[in-house]
């Protein structure tokens, strides 16, 4: 808004791609109706559906131990854990719908296997405290990676991170409770807490990504304010964060080389084996048969559902109202009205 | 899974939600999901939007009955208000002083 009395010059209409530029520069979000590159677009599509896979994948090694969990309590948290996951997972599959794409076609591509997942949910929860880990180490990593995001240029996919982020804090503190618990326990919990630690270091690590040289989208993505830090920067500063919550945990990284480096003001790390990384993401990881037969055969089984549901919005379709009779009337009658009706009739 | 297997099977319409978060403000869009009706469209969004009672009403509206306007007439279609400074109390000048302006 101007505040002198001079009367604004017109301007030049931009070109669409010429707003689009001049929207990056300023570090302003683009949204979804806004002309963008087609390979923005798709990057854009790729990246928030790949995350989105991963949060719907990733209910199943944490669902695993549901029926398990030690105590009530553990349950009933495990248990909001894992809806969350759905719920990030939807919001995600939103973003993405915002782009042109439908979420029918993002789920057969997961399905087929045309899209990934990350690669982390690839490794098994073999005891209670992996449920620990999962909190500590990989939602610590996930966060690590998603802050960034909430000020990515995308105007949707940065807030549905805004809110998963805020829905994470609460994950990574479970993760680290249980952990806390299980080092105080007896030898065996310590032990657990521990061989838990130790064979999810290295895949959490790898969460990341490929190193910056090998990187395939990295620079594009900074470009576009899609990405704000490389997975070197992200990978050190999980590293940095991590290592003294593990001395107050009292379990030991498995790694011999971690050490502060007071003249990099880092701590030093050796690198995930990223051979094994490229591996697991390609379909060698311990579970990704499993996972991927779970979660096409929970959509086939549920398709019934979805079938019926649409056939019964049909039939209630054209007598909703106040004397609709529905075991859901309630719900209708509010969902028929006008949202304000007091103050618009 | 093929694109054979699913033929036939349409996804359920998408809507938009908009959560009150307390009273005394306004409805504010909050994100899209699907549902195949009015009802269970609200009671999604109540479980995917406010797990952690983040609202005290939610509407749902159907994904396609909104209009909006173009990002691309925006400048032609914004213009009218663009050279409407006296619209501003900043654009008036006051004498230092002047109590209650």
């Amino acid at each position: 808004m101007t505040t002198s009395g001079e009367l604004a010059p017109p301007a030049e209409r931009p070109t669409g791609e010429e707003r689009f530029e001049a929207l990056l520069a300023a570090d302003e979000r683009i949204e979804p109706r806004d002309e963008m590159p087609g390979a923005y677009r798709a990057t854009l599509v790729r990246q928030i559906a790949q995350h989105a896979h991963s949060e719907i994948i990733g209910m199943q090694p944490e669902a695993n131990w549901i029926t398990r969990a030690p105590s009530l309590r553990r349950k009933a948290i495990l248990m909001a854990k894992v809806q969350d996951e759905a719920g990030h997972g939807l919001y995600l599959y939103g973003a993405a719908e915002t782009l042109g794409v439908r979420r029918d076609e993002l789920l057969d591509h997961l399905h087929a296997g045309t899209q990934k997942y990350s690669s982390i949910f690839n490794y098994p929860t073999l005891t209670w405290a992996d449920i620990g880990v999962i909190g500590w180490l990989v939602d610590g990593a996930a966060i690590t990676n998603q802050v960034p995001l909430c000020r990515c240029s995308y105007g949707p996919y940065a807030r549905a991170m805004v809110r998963i982020c805020k829905e994470e804090s609460f994950h990574q503190r479970q993760g680290f409770e249980i952990l806390l618990t299980l080092s105080r326990g007896t030898e065996r919990q310590r032990e657990m807490a521990q061989d838990a630690v130790d064979r999810w270091w290295y895949p959490s690590l790898a969460m990341f990504g490929p190193p910056d040289g090998r990187s395939t989208h990295g620079e594009e993505s900074a470009a576009w304010g899609i990405k704000r830090f490389s997975n070197d920067e992200l990978r050190q500063r999980f590293v940095d964060m991590t290592a003294p919550q593990a001395e107050i945990l009292g379990v030991r990284l498995p790694d011999p080389a971690l050490a502060w480096n007071p003249g990099r003001d880092h701590y030093d790390f050796t690198e995930p084996d990223y051979d094994e990384l490229f591996r697991v993401i390609k379909g060698g990881g311990p579970c990704n048969a499993q996972r991927m037969e779970r979660r096409v055969r929970a959509h086939r089984d549920g398709a019934w559902v979805r079938t019926a549901a649409l056939a019964h919005a049909a039939k209630h379709r054209g007598r909703i109202g106040p004397d609709a009779e529905s075991p859901t009337t309630d719900g209708l009658r509010a969902a028929a009205g006008s949202p304000e009706e007091g103050v618009r009739a | 899974m093929s694109g054979d297997e699913r033929s036939g099977e349409r996804d359920w319409p998408l809507w938009e939600v908009f959560v009150r978060a307390r009273r005394g403000l306004s409805h504010v869009h909050a994100g899209s999901l699907h549902a195949p009706d009015a009802a269970m469209a609200l009671r999604n969004a109540r479980d995917v939007y406010t797990r952690r009672s983040e609202g005290v009403s939610i509407w749902v509206v159907p994904a396609g009955a909104i209009t909006a306007s173009s990002p691309d007439e925006k400048d032609a279609f914004f213009d009218p208000a663009a050279d409407k400074v006296y619209r501003h109390p900043t654009f008036y000048e006051v004498p230092d002083g002047a109590p209650h302006l």
